[in-house]
């Protein structure tokens, strides 16, 4: 489905990503952990084109979208929810999904707006509400929402749990599985909460200052020593 | 409360000081044309009026705050439905307004300044409210639909009606052309360039002396038919006159009116556009690049032609108002498309409430129709624009109406 191949990427003259190789299959979730720093959020920026990758390949779905421009990258099937929810404060929570679907067939907007809305009812609720007036937990249901407007093959998740409580966190975890379960949405999923993010993925990848250092199954990794010691502060949860 | 009142009196008086040290080079100092030649003279009691004025002003402001404290929010957001009939009202109250008795010619012309910069507000109000593109050089456009009608009509005998859209997409053109530099800034740098852009406008307006007359400007315009019934006194050969046609009798006020039904219908298809493309995917991808340029791009917008479309749509109705202005006037230079202007328009848009349609429409009134009502004070006129200004800001210094109401709402919802 995806597949990153010696990616390298970076701002102006600082190299973020040395040499990223991962892939990821359809159906499946595949968490990349990392510390703070490590390039995680770069390499999700860099499959989607900004910034655009130094050197290296991002093929999806078998074609090669390395160089092509963020939004026509966006337009194959590819959905990515960024890294601080970026939800438009002003604009009513119909209206950020609406911004979601700009792209997709408006034939099946009722369709796929009802589809969003049975996954996070807690949105079906606040409809007519601004964006920007959700709780935290609200607003990341609402990102998660807006980038499954598109119908996606693939969903990018940056940090879902950024700053939510730890129930919160759960619950939408628990929602990442079911979209991948129920709906056949590929996920690929980068966090610092290791332990979540490991227990929620089918494969992981550990990545340290733009190198990937480790994979293997989720639970493989969760039971790595090193992975404890580093990442789950002990083994916490 | 003794420490409040204290720091009341203190913020009064250092207020009135400032006021002061303001208005002694300002207002206290004068030139005096003396049988010796020019001497200069003082007028320190009109220092002390302005001094005076503003500790006031101060006092009596600080004092409300502090009795007002303890209530809460004062004024609840007007709901959606209230401001829709205000809004009919309005449109109600412009259409008879020049068949009220006390409505005289003066008064329908002052009505049409106001709606220009009603329609120019609505039309920068794309740029600024919805795209969220800081523009101080909207008065460029203006010009451009100002100059395109003049020449188009001098140099080819074109009429009003067809000018209208060509001028509308002469300025559309020239919006995209300004538009391309401005798509790799943001914010406060977005401002400076495109005042930068409506200067060189106004100075190549100023210097092209062969095709636009520079300083002289453009004189003796085409004035508007009424599809094809002429407002002159003597209609030219082969023509009929409008008050001969409906078995009037000929008054200059037929024009005066006829202008501010025109600018009326121009400036209610502007909100009409406004309000319709609001609900379009365009529209809302003005909006949403507005709120986050990122979270747009990751949606699989293009940011780069959802500014410009914002910037080429609002420079046509700029283009609209600029024939309409040059037909008005009958005369155009480069004097009427000044700096000043893009700001009094950016000016009520900002103190409308960014965004809100009516909000402009006061703002507008508050902004130009003050000022023209006070006319007759003269050099005091500008002291009302500056007064609306700051009790705008005092009162509600997100603009009038700062709400943003949701383009859609499903039909169930509450």
């Amino acid at each position: 489905m995806l597949r990153i191949e010696g990616l390298q990427s970076g701002y102006g003259r600082i190299q973020a990503l040395h040499g990223v190789d991962i892939s990821v299959a359809e159906g499946e979730i595949v968490a990349l952990v990392g510390a703070n720093g490590a390039g995680k959020t770069t390499l999700l920026m860099t499959i989607c084109g900004n910034p655009r990758a130094s050197a290296g390949r991002v093929v999806l779905a078998g074609e090669d979208i390395t160089g092509l421009a963020t939004h026509h990258i966006m337009r194959r099937g590819l959905a990515h929810s960024p890294e601080g929810r970026r939800i438009f404060p002003r604009m009513s929570v119909l209206e950020n999904l609406q911004m979601g679907a700009a792209m997709a067939d408006p034939a099946h907007f009722a369709q796929d707006l009802e589809r969003v809305l049975g996954l996070f009812p807690r949105l079906a609720e606040r409809l007519h509400q601004r964006g920007g007036t959700l709780s935290g937990g609200e607003q990341q249901m609402l990102a998660i929402g807006r980038a499954l407007m598109s119908r996606p093959k693939i969903l990018l998740l940056d940090e879902p749990s950024l700053g939510l409580a730890p129930l919160v966190v759960r619950q939408i975890f628990e929602i990442v599985a079911e979209i991948n379960r129920e709906q056949g949405v590929t996920v690929f999923l980068v966090e610092q909460n290791a332990f979540h993010a490991l227990k929620l993925a089918h494969r992981g990848y550990v990545m340290v200052n733009g190198k990937v250092t480790m994979s293997g199954t989720g639970a493989e990794l969760l039971a790595n020593e090193e992975i404890r010691a580093h990442y789950l502060g002990g083994g916490h949860g | 409360m003794g420490g409040k009142a204290r720091a009341l009196a203190v913020d009064a008086a250092l207020g009135g000081l400032v006021a002061a040290a303001m208005a002694l080079p300002m207002l206290g100092v004068r030139l005096e044309d003396g049988a010796t030649g020019l001497s200069l003279g003082g007028r320190f009691d009109w220092v002390l009026w302005a001094a005076g004025i503003v500790a006031g002003g101060r006092l009596l402001i600080g004092a409300l705050r502090l009795t007002l404290a303890g209530r809460g929010p004062s004024l609840p957001a007007p709901p959606r439905a209230l401001i829709t009939y205000v809004g009919w009202a309005m449109v109600a109250f412009a259409l008879i307004l020049p068949f009220l008795p006390f409505a005289g010619r003066n008064m329908v012309d002052k009505a049409t300044l106001v709606l220009i910069y009603v329609m120019l507000g609505w039309g920068l109000n794309i740029v600024v409210g919805l795209a969220g593109l800081l523009d101080l050089g909207f008065v460029a456009f203006y010009a451009v639909g100002a100059y395109s009608y003049a020449l188009l009509s001098q140099t080819f005998g074109l009429s009003f009606w067809l000018c209208l859209p060509l001028a509308g997409m002469l300025a559309a053109g020239f919006g995209l052309v300004l538009g391309f530099p401005v798509l790799r800034l943001r914010g406060d740098y977005i401002a400076i360039v495109t005042m930068g852009l409506g200067e060189i406008i106004r100075v190549v307006l100023q210097n092209w002396q062969d095709v636009t007359g520079g300083p002289n400007g453009i004189s003796g315009i085409e004035r508007p038919s009424f599809f094809g019934l002429s407002f002159k006194m003597v209609p030219p050969e082969g023509s009929r006159g409008f008050a001969e046609f409906f078995g009037l009798d000929y008054s200059a006020d037929h024009r005066v009116i006829f202008l501010y039904f025109l600018i009326l219908a121009l400036a209610l298809l502007t909100n009409l556009f406004t309000l319709r493309i609001r609900r379009l995917p365009v529209g809302r991808a003005w909006e949403a690049l507005r709120e986050d340029e990122i979270a747009c791009r990751s949606l699989g917008i293009n940011p780069t032609t959802v500014k410009l479309s914002a910037f080429a749509t609002g420079a046509m109705f700029a283009g609209f108002a600029g024939s309409f202005f040059a037909t008005r006037q009958g005369f155009i230079s480069p004097e009427s498309f000044t700096f000043h202007e893009s700001a009094v328009i950016l000016a009520i848009v900002v103190l409308g409430g960014m965004g809100s349609q009516i909000g402009i429409v006061l703002a507008a009134l508050l902004l130009v129709g003050l000022p023209e009502w006070f006319r007759e004070l003269q050099q005091f006129r500008m002291l009302a624009f500056g007064g609306a200004m700051v009790l705008i800001m005092l009162w509600k210094p997100s603009g009038l109406l700062s709400t943003r109401e949701p383009a859609i709402r499903l039909k169930d919802a509450p």
